[in-house]
């Protein structure tokens, strides 16, 4: 554990689907404390990457340390329960659930009270309180009773950002957090993820430059597949190679 | 104790109206053997603690099972079995048939839960076809013949059961607590995940929550639920055979779920109630029972998919959502 100040550290990642290779030998180093954006054109492979880290997906090569702890082999459920959250790209949340319903499910998986089928669900009134902080945290304090499926769709992203606080995990990996948000809600989430910074450890993946200039402390570019750039923004906008990629890709 | 905030559980009907419908679903509950022959109540009584704990997998967790007639026909036969050749008495033997039930059900579990949709529903059913050729081979089931004359016994040794309304006022009791066993673990911490991962599942595994293992505990409850289901029958009717193993059973019992309303508390009863006196008329009618039934779940797939009770419920819901939806976004726009 030289690299103690790296929450997460992997080595020479790889994933090929038949002949296909998504990502190839990515080493990656997301220091404790930092906000780290992953960035790259369509195709890059910044998902499976995504879901190498958090083991949705099993990678062909290479290896994973969490705090120090490999976690090449472990499952994802595991993952999450060592303190390594992941959101989706695709927003999923609960759909039939109210957004109430589906923070709460989020922390009462946190707590564990998840085995007993004989006892009333009164008892879960108890994180009534946590439910209102997060809420009050995103913003959806006045939805408190709307269903998620009635929710716009920026805010079904604060939803799953406030499930994913729920679980208080030490390292959030977020997809693309301000996909699809209006202006007001992309300002709403980028102050909430900057005060996440120290206190947890972020990595998101992030087509809105802009945001990613503006809350990163660290960014690793990718393109087909493979690490082409790593640093701070200024580094980074420099870096012959990733203006190349940019300016031939679809982002402008 | 005021909670902050309160469970989103809509009211689908008014307070006075739900004790009403209540009041008078006991009245007939107890009065039904004075008009009705018995023993046939108690059938029906069976078939809705049957449908209610398959309900609990299919409804409540998404798995479609095929293989419960294993559970119903296997506590059958362990009841007949020890009450009769063991000489047990009827409140073990009944525990017997739980713990056969659950047992089948756990062991089928572990094997099968691990699958998605068609492949789960082909295990389930291709490991309740071993049971029933178990059952066609084994010596002490008796083959063809089943094993007959099982003695009923008495209630902790004082309620003489072979009186069929003693005993169909057991079966009522004992169904009705398992029916609010069942409400219960619905609504408890554990149904709440369960909930959670039918509607999400890789969003519960992000949560970090193995959910094979939620799966699993439904799973087994439900096929504990079930093998009472079969236990009561096979002492009701002092019989346990081929027939409550066989597959039919199991397609029988998903057709009452779905016919009354998948995923609710009520339509699984809703859905016994009829398939069992449909098949009770028709046996004396001449008419194909099977092809009545057929048409009649075409009838209930292409017009009220989500069954008789379930499709009641989904109108109001829709009603009452459509209410608090509007005014949550009014409310909203109020304070922009």
């Amino acid at each position: 554990m030289s690299t103690s100040s790296c929450i997460l550290e992997a080595r020479g990642l790889r994933k090929s689907f038949g002949g296909f290779v998504a990502v190839s030998g990515v080493d990656l180093d997301v220091e404790t404390g930092n906000i780290h954006a992953l960035i790259g054109p369509n195709g890059a492979g910044k998902s499976t990457l995504f879901n190498l880290l958090t083991k949705f997906i099993q990678p062909t090569a290479g290896d994973i340390r969490f705090k120090g702890k490999d976690i090449t082999h472990a499952p994802p459920a595991a993952i999450a329960r060592l303190g390594m959250v992941r959101s989706f790209q695709i927003s999923s949340v609960f759909l039939h659930l109210t957004v109430y319903e589906n923070i709460r499910v989020a922390l009462q998986a946190h707590g564990r009270d998840t085995w007993r089928f004989w006892r009333s669900e009164r008892g879960l009134h108890r994180f009534d309180d946590q439910v209102h902080e997060l809420v009050c945290q995103v913003g959806l304090e006045p939805l408190i009773y709307t269903r998620a499926a009635d929710l716009p769709y920026g805010r079904k992203r604060a939803l799953e950002l406030a499930t994913t606080l729920a679980l208080d995990p030490e390292l959030i990996l977020l997809d693309e957090p301000m996909a699809g948000m209006g202006q007001e809600d992309i300002e709403r989430t980028s102050a909430l993820i900057r005060s996440l910074g120290g206190k947890h450890t972020v990595l998101m993946v992030e087509h809105n430059l802009k945001v990613v200039a503006d809350i990163s402390d660290r960014i690793t570019v990718l393109r087909r597949g493979e690490k082409i750039a790593e640093g701070s923004y200024d580094e980074v906008a420099a870096n012959e190679e990733v203006r190349s990629a940019y300016m031939g890709g679809a982002h402008g | 104790m005021a909670h902050r905030y309160k469970d989103f559980r809509p009211r689908l009907v008014s307070d006075p109206m739900r004790y009403g419908l209540l009041a008078l679903a006991a009245v007939v509950a107890l009065a039904a053997p004075m008009a009705i022959f018995p023993l046939f109540l108690v059938k029906v009584l069976c078939f809705m603690l049957f449908a209610a704990a398959l309900n609990l997998v299919l409804g409540f967790a998404g798995l479609l099972s095929l293989g419960h007639a294993a559970f119903f026909g296997g506590a059958a036969y362990a009841f007949a079995q020890s009450a009769k050749v063991w000489g047990w008495p009827f409140e073990l033997s009944l525990l017997f048939g739980v713990v056969v039930g659950g047992g089948l059900g756990f062991v089928f579990g572990l094997i099968a839960i691990r699958r998605q949709g068609i492949y789960f529903t082909m295990i389930t059913l291709a490991l309740a076809q071993m049971i029933y050729f178990l059952a066609v081979q084994a010596p002490f089931t008796g083959g063809e013949d089943g094993i007959q004359n099982v003695p009923r016994g008495t209630l902790l040794g004082v309620l003489d059961l072979r009186d069929t309304h003693t005993l169909y006022y057991v079966v009522l009791a004992i169904v009705v607590i398992c029916l609010l066993l069942i409400r219960r673990t619905v609504h408890s911490p554990f149904g709440h995940i369960l909930g959670a991962i039918r509607e999400n599942e890789a969003r519960v595994t992000s949560l970090g929550l193995n959910v094979s293992r939620y799966k699993l505990l439904a799973f087994t409850l439900s096929a504990a639920l079930s093998g009472l289901a079969g236990a009561l029958k096979a002492s009701a009717f002092q019989l346990a055979t081929l027939t409550d193993v066989s597959w039919h059973i199991s397609g029988e019992v998903v057709l009452m779920v779905l016919i009354g309303g998948i995923g609710t508390l009520w339509g699984p009863l809703v859905g016994a109630i009829f398939v069992v006196m449909i098949g009770h008329f028709l046996a004396t009618s001449g008419l194909p029972v099977s092809l009545v039934i057929g048409v009649v779940f075409m009838a209930c797939v292409m017009l009220f998919r989500r069954g008789f009770y379930g499709e009641t419920v989904e109108y109001l819901r829709e009603r009452v959502l459509r209410d608090v939806s509007l005014r949550a976004t009014a409310g909203r726009e109020g304070q922009k």
